[in-house]
């Protein structure tokens, strides 16, 4: 399908599809087998400029936008939605500096996280505050020019990788979710340390880790927008990222696709191939049109986002939801098309069902989504 | 589309035409193509890129409807065709010693310096390398030019071109033979152009055409997908390169003699700008691929680097060498020095056990030249069965641990 | 410093396939690369450069082919080369490798002073590893061919490691002078996007004969000493037997098979 992408953004989407292609699809099982983070990978996206697609040229960037940053993302995704992240929860880590970073912090930080010198991640989870982002217990307290932190946060993506660190924590514990703000902690902070790294179903490449704040005192300077707009802050975050999410869906989905067409007109059973099998051909022909659909989504939503909508609340929330759950379908289908071959490490594909689940569960979970979705509709009717 | 270069001719007949895109498959540079055609019987009609064309006449033969038309113009011969007599082989020696592929070219020099009725000739260049000669005649050789001096011990291009351009303007042969090898390619393509001659590289199969008296060179194309002859007709000498291994060693007869022809040179044609400051033998542990009579070779099919282990047991039992596909180059299992294939060796043993190897066109070009050819692979299917001698469809890490076992027994080791 | 790299655009030859109905070649869908070995010479150019600092050293890639030739061009321009020059003429056609290089060669000398030309060691669609130096030859500078490892370069001198058969050769010789490299010598770069977008808003300068100092009866198919007289496919080695049976049959049978030649070599 044409989506009428711009000459420079084909060349974005090939240039990642060729690093795919090349550089990831031939690691993308080591890394994942032996759970070790992809830094060659990061350093070849860092010399090919894909590193800042998403940030203005100012700083560094290539003045692209959500699109650039969808693009990127399926077609690592396609090779492998773990090396994907890394890549992608670094856009999640940096679109706090670039939607509610002062002058002085985007040309600190930007520079370097577009040239792909350093990595960022996005902090806002906690053992007790998963969907209900209102209940974190980490603390900021200011004391004169500083501001001193205390808590701990959970399975944070690229946590102990990333340099840059983008975190909420309570100001105003008495406010509730109005009580938190944002702030930029880099590694090496005296007081931030890291936990243990988890071990997970998929995207294993990635790094996903405890921070752990204990008295770690950060300059003034650091806080994002003003104090009490930590939850704006993390849900702006979100409706700009979650199209990324979806795009990382999609990728894995093709991805799942692609293997499963290909094995279907390589494997032969009574004597043909079973794509000659019309009971097959009608679950790629569902697989396809799915992921279709769900790219055309993602697409849209990257587009609105790119052309400055206001609210893309719901439409991001729609995207993140549909494009995650057909990844779970499509890549559940792929293995079935395998059969047996597809239940094996041998193969690829079983791989991808298990990267696709967490697309289901991060940035919201899809139950969260579909409140969001369920709230806007009411809204929307309301206002008439 | 450019337009048709005014020296040669080859055109489309567009009354003949009939679109049926036969010479488009046909073309091996891919120079024709279809455009639409008021003119054209049906419509259609085929147009040839002149930029690619190199007028092979691929075209011509496979035409049915006499549609394409091609006369190669003549060209006057550069130089007196007739003053050049005599066969010669680059007698290429490393340490003093001429390599086996020299005694290759002799065996083969042979047959074309009989077939033109002529003498066969070597040329010798190094230090101190005169007892070498004698072998030369032993091989075939009636003739070594031979060039010595402290400077020539080892390769080096310059004073080496220069000292067979000078031969050659004295002596005038008509073919000129040298290995394909890392010396043999760089001298021939130099010295052909201080000639002004044509170099066939890499050539499978030379022979005389016995009406024009001329070297017919055949050589692989495309990573072997296709052969091609190759005429040098109006430049002397016709030279060619061929790699080791591709012609039999000439027979040690030592009852022949032959002359020695001694020849030296001044010095500012000997100099050269380049300067060896070391040399740095890299001695490989196993056989070497290239001289080795049994080779065992992996390929993807054996899934991991270990799978090696199994192939280096038998190769070892065997008292073969280890070779392997480019894809377990290409996925780092082992060295590119162990590659078989058209971007790696060129071998020709005796036998060859190829495991878990599919036979992309690009290995078969490197190997298919083998005496025995045994393929073992899972897939039924596989394009290396069609080249083998002896094919078995199983898994490799049962068969081929039970061969080496075998062998074991057979040969008591 | 000034480099020039000379590359080829050359069709995928691991795409192509024969037709075995017709026994001919089967084009359609075989992409149009840069020859893989002449990708190592980019990546040695654009190393150097980074070695020697960027603002004194220009790396140029030359090609001579049709006009689509001038893509090959652009990729070595979005690795980061400087310029690009695409030879192309229809007297260019039909050259073989003598007037190839001579072609090449007159088209390095038009471009003016350089220090070093760098091939890839040989082109995957005809193999034959001479243009290289057939152009060190024309321009009667030195060569070193199948280069392993740039050792050491300054202006007017240059050390290389030089593949041989067993092992390798460390070369000094002055500038300029021509190399060509094997796959050792590097892992090629990805393009850059910055480089990708440099690439499609350059140009390559175009030069035709008319541009340059030759003797005309030495271009494209006059001036080419050798010819092709017939292309065909080679006479397929037809398969042998397959062995069937139990591994330990299977086994057997081979081995009596080729039990006398195993003894044989094993006793030579």
């Amino acid at each position: 399908m044409d989506y009428l992408l711009t000459e420079q953004q084909i060349m974005v989407r090939d240039l990642a599809r060729k690093i795919a292609k090349e550089k990831i699809t031939p690691v993308a099982a080591e890394h994942d087998e032996k759970e070790t983070f992809p830094w060659e990978i990061m350093k070849v996206m860092a010399e090919s400029d894909l590193c800042g697609v998403y940030i203005e040229e100012k700083y560094g960037g290539l003045g692209g936008g959500a699109m650039e940053l969808c693009l990127v993302t399926e077609e690592l995704s396609r090779a492998c939605g773990g090396i994907a992240i890394c890549f992608a929860a670094t856009a999640l880590g940096t679109y706090p500096i670039i939607l509610f970073g002062n002058d002085e912090q985007k040309q600190k930080y930007l520079p370097d996280i577009a040239s792909g010198k350093k990595l960022a991640a996005f902090a806002l989870t906690e053992a007790g505050a998963g969907s209900d982002a209102g209940a974190i217990a980490t603390t900021a307290r200011k004391e004169g020019d500083h501001y001193v932190l205390n808590g701990v946060k959970q399975w944070i993506t690229n946590g102990g990788e990333a340099e840059v660190y983008t975190v909420i924590a309570m100001t105003d514990r008495e406010k509730g979710a109005r009580g938190a703000s944002a702030f930029i902690i880099e590694k090496g902070t005296p007081g931030f340390d890291f936990g243990k790294k988890e071990k997970k179903l998929g995207i294993r490449a990635s790094a996903t880790r405890e921070l752990v704040f204990n008295e770690c005192k950060i300059p003034k300077a650091n806080l994002l927008g003003r104090e009490g707009m930590g939850f704006i802050v993390a849900m702006k975050t979100f409706d700009k990222s979650r199209p990324g999410v979806a795009a990382q869906a999609v990728g894995i989905a093709q991805g799942a696709l692609d293997h499963a067409v290909k094995y279907s007109r390589e494997r032969k059973q009574f004597g043909k191939t079973i794509s000659s099998f019309q009971g097959l051909q009608f679950m790629l022909a569902d697989m396809a049109t799915e992921v279709e659909a769900a790219r055309a989504l993602t697409y849209s939503v990257a587009k609105m986002v790119d052309t400055g909508a206001k609210d893309v609340s719901k439409e991001s929330a729609m995207a993140k939801l549909f494009a995650s759950d057909v990844a779970m379908k499509v890549t559940t289908d792929a293995i079935q098309v395998l059969g047996g071959y597809g239940y094996m490490r041998d193969y690829p594909v079983e791989k991808y069902m298990r990267d696709a689940k967490i697309t289901q569960i991060y940035e919201g979970t899809n139950q969260i989504q579909r409140n969001v979705i369920a709230l806007e509709l009411l809204k929307e009717q309301l206002r008439g | 589309m450019t337009d048709k270069p005014k020296d040669c001719s080859i055109q489309i007949i567009t009354g003949n035409c009939t679109g049926c895109t036969m010479c488009v498959k046909t073309c091996p540079f891919g120079a024709i193509s279809m455009v639409d055609s008021a003119e054209a019987k049906k419509g259609k009609l085929a147009v040839i890129d002149y930029m690619k064309c190199t007028l092979c006449g691929a075209c011509v033969e496979s035409c049915k409807f006499k549609a394409i038309e091609m006369t190669v113009c003549k060209v006057a011969p550069k130089v007196a065709l007739g003053d050049y007599k005599g066969v010669w082989v680059f007698a290429e020696q490393k340490k003093g010693k001429v390599q086996s592929v020299v005694y290759e070219l002799l065996g083969k020099g042979r047959e074309l310096a009989d077939a033109l009725g002529t003498e066969l000739a070597a040329v010798l260049i190094g230090d101190a390398v005169e007892a070498q000669a004698e072998e030369l005649f032993w091989r075939g050789a009636d003739k070594v030019y031979l060039v010595e001096n402290a400077g020539l011990k080892s390769y080096q291009d310059e004073p080496y071109t220069n000292i067979i351009v000078e031969l050659v303007k004295e002596f005038k042969p008509e073919i000129l033979l040298y290995g394909a090898t890392s010396i043999g390619r760089s001298l021939a393509s130099r010295i052909a152009v201080k000639l002004y001659t044509g170099l066939t590289a890499d050539c499978t199969a030379l022979d005389i055409d016995k009406e024009k008296k001329i070297l017919l060179q055949t050589r692989p194309a495309f990573g072997g997908n296709i052969m091609a002859t190759i005429l040098c007709e109006n430049y002397r000498p016709q030279m060619a390169t061929v790699r080791h291994k591709v012609f039999k060693e000439a027979q040690v007869d030592k009852s022949r003699k032959g002359q020695v022809v001694k020849k030296s040179y001044p010095d500012n044609l000997l100099a050269s700008r380049t300067r060896i400051s070391d040399v740095v033998e890299e001695i490989s542990s196993t056989v070497n691929l290239t001289e080795a009579d049994i080779i065992v070779s992996g390929g993807r099919g054996l899934g991991k680097a270990e799978g090696f282990k199994v192939i280096e047991e038998l190769a070892k039992v065997l008292g073969g060498a280890v070779g392997a596909s480019r894809s377990a180059v290409d996925a780092e299992w082992i060295p590119y020095s162990h590659q078989v294939g058209q971007t790696g060796k060129t071998v020709c043993p005796k036998i060859y056990i190829a495991c878990g190897i599919s036979g992309q066109i690009q290995h078969l070009a490197g190997m298919s030249s083998s005496e025995i050819i045994i393929a073992i692979n899972k897939d039924s299917q596989a394009p290396i069965f069609s080249v083998a001698t002896y094919g078995i469809v199983g898994d490799l890490y049962e068969v081929v641990p039970a061969l080496t076992q075998k062998f074991k027994e057979i040969l008591k080791k | 410093m000034n480099i020039i790299v000379c590359i080829k655009q050359v069709p995928d030859t691991q795409d192509i396939r024969i037709n075995p109905e017709t026994n001919t070649l089967m084009r359609e869908g075989v992409q149009s690369i840069v020859n893989p070995f002449d990708m190592y010479a980019i990546e040695e150019a654009l190393r150097i450069k980074e070695r020697l600092g960027a603002a004194s050293t220009k790396v140029t890639v030359l090609s001579m082919g049709p006009s689509q030739a001038e893509e090959a061009l652009r990729e070595a321009v979005s690795m980061g080369a400087d310029e690009m020059v695409l030879m192309s003429d229809r007297a260019f056609a039909g050259s073989d490798t003598w007037a190839t290089s001579y072609t090449l060669a007159k088209g390095i000398q038009k471009l003016g002073k350089f220090d070093l030309i760098i091939c890839g060691k040989q082109a995957i669609d005809g193999d034959t590893a001479q243009v290289g130096p057939g152009i060190a030859a024309t321009l009667d500078i030195p060569q070193v061919t199948y280069v392993k490892k740039t050792e050491d370069i300054k202006e007017g001198l240059a050390k290389f490691e030089r593949m041989t058969e067993e092992g390798y050769e460390v070369i000094e010789t002055p500038l300029p002078c021509l190399i060509t490299v094997v796959k050792e010598i590097n892992i090629p770069r990805l393009p850059s996007l910055k480089g990708k977008i440099k690439a499609k808003q350059s140009k390559a300068t175009v030069l035709g004969a008319k541009d340059l100092e030759v003797d005309p009866d030495r271009l494209g198919l006059q001036g080419s000493p050798t010819a092709v007289k017939k292309i065909f496919t080679p006479p397929k080695r037809t398969g042998g037997q397959v062995l069937q049976g139990e591994v330990p049959d299977i086994v057997n049978k081979l081995a009596d098979s080729i039990k006398d030649v195993v003894i044989s070599v094993s006793k030579t």
